[in-house]
């Protein structure tokens, strides 16, 4: 009878998301459980940790009703999976690979672990495809390529979903057609933050080409650990194996964290900073790792994930190891979005760490890069006058000083400032930035070539 | 006596992390063979019967009651030509070969040769036989790369006489190319050898540094150099420019050759400078990058257990060049992934945590790690040196120095770059903090300043630094009462300094010209800079107005000195120093 076959009846113990199984035998690490109540309801669990005779196994769907006389495990002798298959475009599944729409169960193409394998980074081929997003701080100052992870770092409150929403919407590659598809991963969001997405995508049209992964508030916590996981193994199926470029939005990862860390705790772990594993940058990593492109490959994965900084803190645990490993990150500020200005990005924390391969000439316009620079200059520099006439006033400017200032101000209403279904190209955004250059003096624009002034800076804009 | 290599049965498996029994008389720090696809593991803790084994490959799937096997040797490195231009693993497996076998994700339990065994390589021997050897004397060269000459030395525990060599001609690395007599026994060497990384490679004595590394990067060779085989820290918080720093070293530093080690970092990252470097020409010798680069790439999601081996793996492969007589840099990107797989596999073994969950012994390893830099006299009968200089990148949570690895790695490097935030959104770059960093290396380097380039370099450095310090100080009046209600004069020491911080401190690692300033061309921006200010504070002095000093043409030029082409920056900068001469002389005859 091989091991598939048999039914422990010995859990020893029940505790936080983890049951202890004894007398087993032959089971791996980290395969899948199926737990099975005192009154017949099946569970999925995972092997945490094995030794000759026991396992410790979290389970997905939670313990409440669990016990340890009756409750049943059986070791499926393989760990966890999930069948892939074009199908799954217009589909929605649940935290354990299930559908949630009425339609049937696919019929898989493929079963992958859900785990993947690290890309060899001899395989990789550098992102520097631009994506257009319509969005004038991203295009123009932090620039999204393709096989990019760009978080959001966001707070509650702030309008992150609908951005979201809107890159989802509008991003694209300019001049060429290619399959396009998102995967949408939901880890504990509320069912309304969910079905602004699903409106979106449906008002758009783009319902039958995403793939929906949910885990609402009031789904099983454990379960948002795996969920990412297999949300890319889709997307990993659709890129490299179908050959469409795969946009990944991941939120929340805060709620991500969270389900970790009750894990870690249930098992009586060391805690790291604030409670959070010690291991929880090598756990990230092994999700926002998967986006990328692959040498003779055509398709990408580009993921956005978002997460909350929990009381806007942008050293908090989650947002800063979320840094340490993406490639840059956009960040939404409170201040902004009081202001009513939408969207609320606030510029100088951000970062687009591939933007410098995938702009310029050939790939969106010559003079990029110094319009990139100028405006990041020009406006931190009204950014710290803006501190200095709070205690001195106005008056004590120098012209020069008080025209930075109001640069910043115009630069916050023209250049981050736009509608939610606004949607700029590229040109449309560097010229926002020539017209507020024309502003400043001429000399001060340093950080552009001299010949890229001539070409782009409007006439008649105000000479010193 | 012959024995039976140690076989033991898996009994628990903890992510990376397994335990063994039946493995008495297996060794600490001996790799073994885990499970039926037989995963490389390494042990570290041994009880009894029972040994706790790190493993460097995924576990999943890993079963009680599997095999583990003891090889009976030490966790080593495969040494020999071939290494240069390579890309390999934590544990030295070339990321190519592998790809080739698996092919764009690496799966487990794949084996390959650090160093190809059929190709054959060119070997002309220098010494003969009846000569009398020891650890570090030359046997023989190999051209490696366009560049670079692989010197075939005696193995350092290796002393005797050379009975044979064999003629030149070609040879694969694996075959006999010397004979030595000692002692005991008769030793054939081949042009392939190994040796355990947790080892450092023995030398005859240690130097302090005397000479900067020279990186090309202003506010590092200017302000805070380090010295060949020195040791710095570059620490930072995301976003700060650290990994583009550490690029920017291993692309124009003058070692001659460079060891770089991406330690739980990002696979894109790697594959930029798989890319760029072969495309990049060295400055001095006008051939590819690449042909001086080992690489070693433990992304962040490979196995963490590789993360602490990579390290060693990279450090031991900048020894054994240095025993040929090179000057050797490695970067280590980032020695903070390095701590936390250390408190990851800690945690699993279930040790007493010391500060923020890290091991009580974080502070020795680093120090382990750090001290196998320096400048040495090698072994051998001839008087030779070679250095390994270390930069280590750390990533503090938060951008918060306080914490233990960054304040356990201050205590041992002599050289500090601080990166600092608020630059870095002011895209003011490198983002080097100049109020915090320091370099001990200052007296050491002055020596090679003064005959190269000037005189007067550290004095002119110095001026600057005191400059940069009032200006911190103005700067804190300035909040108060805004920059009209300055004295002219001090006013002059802002624009001065202001000149300073954005045309000569900033420096764009992406233009053609401004990636690379060399060292004389430093030493001429910063002369004309201080001589600016000097005549500034002069034309103030005799009431010129501040308002006239700062609409003058010529400063412009001043401003854009860093892009000026390498090659004719002495004939252009004569220019620029006359001109913004005449224009003060002008507003200051003016202005009587």
């Amino acid at each position: 009878m091989s091991n598939k076959d048999i039914e422990y009846t010995t859990v020893s113990e029940v505790a936080g998301p983890l049951i202890i199984v004894e007398g087993i035998k032959d089971v791996a690490y980290n395969e899948v459980v199926k737990i099975k109540t005192s009154y017949g309801e099946e569970r999925t669990g995972q092997v945490l940790e094995v030794f000759s005779d026991k396992a410790i196994v979290q389970v997905f769907e939670g313990t409440k009703g669990l016990d340890t006389d009756k409750t049943s495990a059986r070791f499926i002798g393989e760990t966890m999976k999930l069948g892939v298959a074009k199908d799954m475009l217009g589909r929605v599944f649940d935290g354990t690979g299930n559908p949630l729409d009425d339609a049937p169960p696919i019929i898989p193409e493929d079963r992958r672990d859900i785990n993947g394998n690290p890309i060899n980074p001899y395989a990789r081929e550098y992102p520097q495809e631009f994506i257009q997003t319509g969005i004038s701080t991203i295009d123009g100052l932090n620039t999204l390529v393709r096989g990019q992870k760009l978080p959001i770092f966001s707070a509650s409150g702030l309008p992150h979903n609908e951005l979201a929403a809107q890159i989802a919407r509008q991003a694209k590659v300019l001049g060429k057609e290619e399959k396009f598809a998102v995967v949408f991963c939901a880890m504990g969001i509320t069912s309304e933050e969910a079905n602004l997405f699903i409106r979106d995508f449906e008002n758009t049209g783009a319902l039958e080409r995403t793939v929906m992964f949910l885990n609402l508030a009031d789904d099983p916590t454990i379960e948002r650990v795996i969920l990412p996981r297999m949300a890319l193994t889709c997307a990993e199926y659709l890129a490299f194996d179908l050959g469409m470029q795969v946009l990944v939005i991941l939120t929340d990862l805060t709620n991500y964290a969270e389900a970790l860390r009750e894990i870690a705790a249930a098992r009586e772990e060391v805690p790291g900073r604030r409670g959070y594993p010690g291991y929880m940058y090598t756990d990230l990593a092994t999700i926002y790792e998967r986006a990328g492109r692959i040498k003779g490959k055509k398709g990408s994965i580009t993921q956005i994930p978002m997460l909350t900084m929990p009381d806007d803190d942008i050293t908090h645990p989650i947002p800063d190891l979320t840094g340490y490993i993406t490639e840059g990150q956009i960040v939404l500020e409170r201040g902004l979005h009081k202001k009513d200005i939408y969207p609320p990005i606030a510029v100088l924390p951000c970062l687009s760490r591939l933007m410098d391969r995938g702009i310029g000439d050939g790939r969106t316009r010559e003079d990029h890069a110094g319009v990139s620079n100028q405006l990041y200059a020009a406006y931190s520099e009204g950014c710290d006058l803006r501190d200095l006439v709070a205690i001195v006033g106005e008056d004590a400017l120098s012209d020069r000083d008080r025209k930075f200032l109001n640069f910043a101000e115009e630069f916050e209403k023209k250049f981050v400032s736009q509608g939610k279904h606004e949607d700029r190209s590229i040109e449309q955004t560097l010229s926002i930035g020539w017209e507020l250059f024309s502003r400043l003096p001429t000399s001060e624009l340093k950080k552009i070539d001299e010949k890229y002034i001539k070409k782009y800076l409007p006439k008649g804009g105000k000479e010193e | 006596m012959s024995k039976k290599s140690q076989e033991g049965k898996i009994i628990r498996i903890s992510g990376p992390v397994i335990e063994a029994d039946d493995m008495r008389g297996a060794k600490m720090y001996d790799v073994v063979r885990v499970g039926d696809e037989n995963l490389i593991g390494e042990i570290i803790r041994l009880n009894g019967d029972v040994a706790t084994i790190q493993v460097y490959e995924d576990t999943n799937g890993l079963k009680p009651g599997e095999k583990v096997i003891s090889t009976d040797m030490p966790l080593s490195v495969e040494l020999g030509p071939g290494l240069l231009t390579n890309i390999y693993d934590g544990i030295q497996r070339p990321l190519p070969a592998i790809y080739e076998e698996t092919g764009d994700f690496i799966s487990r339990g794949v084996e390959a040769h650090a160093i190809d065994r059929k190709k054959k390589w060119h070997f002309k021997p220098v010494a003969k036989s009846g000569d009398k050897v020891s650890g570090c004397d030359v046997i023989g060269e190999v051209q490696e790369t366009s560049i670079i000459v692989h010197k075939i030395i005696v193995p350092p525990d290796v002393k005797g006489t050379i009975s044979s060599v064999e003629k030149e001609g070609d040879y694969t690395v694996e075959d006999d190319i010397a004979v030595i007599t000692t002692d005991k026994e008769d030793v054939k060497l081949q042009m392939l050898q190994r040796w355990p990384v947790r080892k450092p490679r023995p030398v005859a004595k240690k130097y302090d540094p005397s000479l900067p590394l020279i990186t090309g990067q202003r506010v590092i060779d200017t302000f805070f150099p380090v010295a060949k085989g020195g040791t710095a820290a570059i620490p930072g918080g995301f976003g700060t420019g650290k990994t583009v720093m550490l690029h920017q070293i291993a692309k124009w530093s003058d070692a001659q050759i460079v060891v770089y080690v991406g330690c739980g970092e990002r696979g894109n990252e790697m594959t930029d400078v798989l890319r760029e470097f072969p495309e990049l020409v060295d400055p001095k010798t006008g051939e590819p990058l690449m042909s001086r680069t080992v690489l070693i790439a433990n992304t962040s999601n490979m196995p963490v257990a590789a993360r602490d081996a990579s390290v060693y793996t990279g450090i031991t492969i900048a020894e054994y060049y240095r025993d040929m007589g090179y000057d050797v840099a490695l970067m280590a990107d980032s020695t903070s992934r390095l701590a936390e797989a250390m408190r990851e596999i800690s945690g699993r073994l279930e040790e007493m945590p010391g500060e923020e969950g890290y091991p009580a012994y974080l502070a020795s390893r680093l120090a382990e790690f750090y001290e196998r830099a320096g400048r040495v006299k090698l072994l051998g009968s001839k008087d030779k040196e070679g250095s390994v200089s270390v930069i280590g990148a750390v990533s503090p949570p938060g951008g918060d120095f306080s914490e233990p690895v960054a304040q356990n790695t201050l205590r041992i490097v002599k050289v500090f770059w601080a990166l600092d935030a608020d630059l870095a959104d002011k895209r003011h770059f490198p983002s080097i903090n100049w109020l915090k960093s320091y370099s001990l290396h200052l007296d050491e380097v002055n020596g090679w300043w003064k005959k190269e380039v000037g005189e007067d370099w550290l004095k002119l450095r110095n001026k600057a630094m005191a400059l940069l310090q009032k200006e911190s100080e103005l700067q804190e009046i300035v909040k108060l009462v805004g920059p009209d209600a300055l004295p002219s004069k001090e006013r002059a020491f802002l624009e001065s300094a202001r000149m300073i911080r954005e045309d000569f401190l900033q420096q764009s690692a992406f233009h053609e010209v401004d990636t690379y300033c060399p060292s004389n061309k430093q030493y001429e921006m910063l002369r004309l800079m201080l001589k600016f200010s000097d005549k500034l504070q002069e034309a103030v002095d005799k009431n010129v107005h501040m308002d006239d000093i700062l609409s003058m043409k010529s400063r412009e030029n001043l401003a854009r000195m860093s892009t000026v082409p390498n090659k004719e920056f002495e004939v252009r900068f004569q220019t620029v120093e006359n001109d913004f001469e005449k224009e003060i002389d002008s507003l200051m005859k003016g202005g009587k």
